[in-house]
């Protein structure tokens, strides 16, 4: 083990704080579509898994990084529609379990239908030349790619607040997370709503997957182990908490990178054990049983 | 006849699998299906009869199958039913601990949760190298003769290893039997129906719904330590999340919450990979997209569909 340092302590904290951006984009995901329709997406992190290979389909088809960036997530999010608007809406009214067993069976498809496409051996995916680098933060120096990963979850997650809270269609967004008949009988559509939440819940997977392509390399078992630590990201958040999501996302991130400078056998197995002591004290979840932006 | 089978259902499961091993092409194939059989066995009683969906029974059937791998393997008991004991103990006591922690939350958050103790298992035996043989899998297994009072039997041909898990296995389906037949049976099936309800009339919802969690491992453990006897090696594939997904499938494909259903479910699952393997590597593409189609389509399952269909 290297020299323990507070400037590598410093550099493996960014690296978790990098690690808890994706995990935030993913938990922030599957929290929106849950608050609002009860619905778990297992299908998330193939979603995720999905953005990476279209981003990495789109660099080589355009060569450019940038228009990659925009279009994956995007692509992803009419994925997302599709799924709600075909498979997801049949299934309202049922068991709670059902929706969760069906984007269970559509993340086998997807990620075998990946393979068929892509083959079973992993890509890699390199970050643009203008962020390829590190920048000297002072006490280290630190990957470019890195700290623009954190700059862009910041400005997404600012703009998703902004538009839950300023405006018309977040306000009718928050209304049916919590008394979704009464916005019915006010006369609004519902069925559109769902459909725009789920698309932005899986484009948020889709921007998560073409992030941590050049980061975490792209394979098509990429969306099993984060889509489980998304689920405990929102566990220990507080399922339909977008704070939640956010807190517990950078905590996550940070207990696997800190744990992984110390002890790198137990990094996987720590975030269960904190799972584990959160289910112990506060069963609820850090900011669970409040409204979606509370 | 119906009735009859209705009411005499391990006699039924009996004749049936006493001479299944004659009716698929070869044996092995009839051994899993037994075994995987009570695999979903255990599964369908949390889900079909308790309604709580565990996305996560990877962990007994493969603390199950490590209990006794590690037992025979490692501390070389030598005996069959030390070992057996071992697996399900080891079962039993996860499904404890697991099941009070995943019972703190409930509705959605059941499923996630029994994932993640799942995976967390998977990492535990992934690093505990020298008791699980970590990523190769635990080797060194040797099946020890059955020894019952006064008789010894080997059981080194596949056809007497069958009919010696078929006993085991006709145990258990009598043993659910005896379950669902028992007031506490009915009160499972009071909390699938309406959780609030039952404890509104009374009944202590938490302990009923933890030793139905933990009666549910010893299912699947019992069917992972089988499974483990049967290899000879625990591939480390037992504690990961595709064995969890695999007794979800076969339950819903059979039927959850009917008796047979999750026998009828784990013979089409794996025939259809038996069958699709030939053709395609593919295949879990093909089992994933008729999984979805008997979620949107078909949700009783085909045993379940079938009794509908032959109504009352």
């Amino acid at each position: 083990m290297a020299e323990l340092t507070l400037a590598t302590l410093a550099a493996q904290a960014f690296t978790g704080l990098v690690l808890g951006m994706i995990l935030v984009l993913l938990a922030i995901g599957l929290s929106l579509i849950f608050g609002l329709m009860t619905v778990v997406n297992f299908a998330h992190g193939s979603l995720y898994m999905l953005g990476a290979y279209l981003g990495f389909f789109l660099i080589g088809y355009t060569k450019s990084f940038w228009l990659a960036l925009v279009v994956a997530p995007l692509l992803v999010g009419a994925l997302g529609f599709g799924i709600e608007r075909f498979l997801v809406r049949p299934l309202y009214g049922r068991s709670i379990d059902d929706p969760l067993l069906l984007t269970f069976g559509l993340s086998l498809v997807m990620v075998e239908t990946v393979r068929l496409i892509w083959g079973k051996i992993g890509l890699t995916l390199d970050p643009p030349r203008e962020l390829a680098g590190a920048v000297n933060l002072g006490f280290t120096y630190f990957p470019l790619y890195r700290l623009f990963v954190i700059g862009v979850t910041v400005v997404v997650l600012v703009a998703l607040f902004v538009f839950l809270e300023k405006t018309n269609v977040g306000l009718i967004i928050r209304a049916g997370s919590r008394d979704p008949l009464m916005v019915k009988a006010l006369g609004f559509d519902l069925g559109r709503v769902w459909l725009l939440v789920f698309g932005i819940g899986t484009a948020l997977a889709g921007l998560a997957g073409i992030l941590a392509g050049p980061m975490r390399g792209v394979y098509a078992e990429m969306g099993v182990t984060i889509i489980i630590e998304s689920f405990v990201v929102v566990v220990v958040g507080g399922m339909g908490s977008l704070v939640g999501a956010i807190v517990a996302g950078i905590a996550i991130g940070e207990v696997v990178s800190l744990t992984t400078l110390f002890a790198p056998k137990f990094a996987e197995i720590m975030v269960f054990i904190v799972m584990a002591l959160v289910l112990l004290v506060r069963p609820s979840g850090l900011f669970g049983e409040s409204g979606l932006m509370e | 006849m119906r009735s009859w089978i209705a009411t005499h259902p391990v006699v039924a499961f009996l004749v049936v699998f006493a001479i299944f091993p004659y009716l698929v092409p070869y044996k092995a194939l009839a051994t899993q299906v037994l075994i995987y059989g009570l695999f979903a066995l255990g599964f369908n009683l949390l889900y079909g009869y308790t309604g709580l969906l565990s996305f996560g029974h990877a962990a007994y059937w493969g603390l199950g199958a490590y209990g006794t791998g590690i037992a025979l393997a490692k501390l070389k008991v030598g005996s069959l039913w030390l070992g057996l004991a071992a697996g399900l103990g080891l079962a039993a006591a996860g499904g404890a601990v697991i099941g009070f922690f995943c019972l703190r939350r409930r509705g959605i958050y059941f499923a996630m949760l029994t994932l993640a103790f799942a995976q967390l298992l998977y990492f535990v035996g992934f690093h505990l190298a020298d008791w699980t043989g970590g990523d190769d899998g635990l080797r060194g297994i040797t099946l020890p003769p059955l020894a019952l009072p006064g008789v010894t039997i080997p059981l080194d041909t596949s056809l007497a290893f069958y009919y010696f898990a078929l006993a085991l296995v006709a145990t258990a389906v009598a043993a659910l039997k005896r379950i669902l037949d028992s007031p506490f049976g009915a009160v499972l099936q009071a909390i699938r129906e309406n959780s609030e309800r039952a404890s509104a009339c009374g009944y202590d919802t938490s302990r009923v719904k933890l030793l139905s969690f933990v009666f549910s491992a010893l299912f699947a453990g019992l069917a992972g330590s089988l499974d483990a006897l049967r290899l000879n090696v625990v591939p480390i594939e037992s504690l990961y999340w595709t064995t969890s997904g695999q007794v979800v499938i076969m339950t819903l494909l059979g039927g959850a919450g009917t008796f047979f259903g999750p026998f009828v479910g784990a013979a089409t699952f794996l025939v259809l990979e038996d069958r699709l393997a030939v053709f395609t590597e593919s295949w879990p593409l093909v089992v994933g997209a008729i999984f979805m189609a008997f979620v949107l389509f078909l949700p009783k399952g085909i045993w379940g569909t079938l009794l509908a269909r032959l109504g009352p």
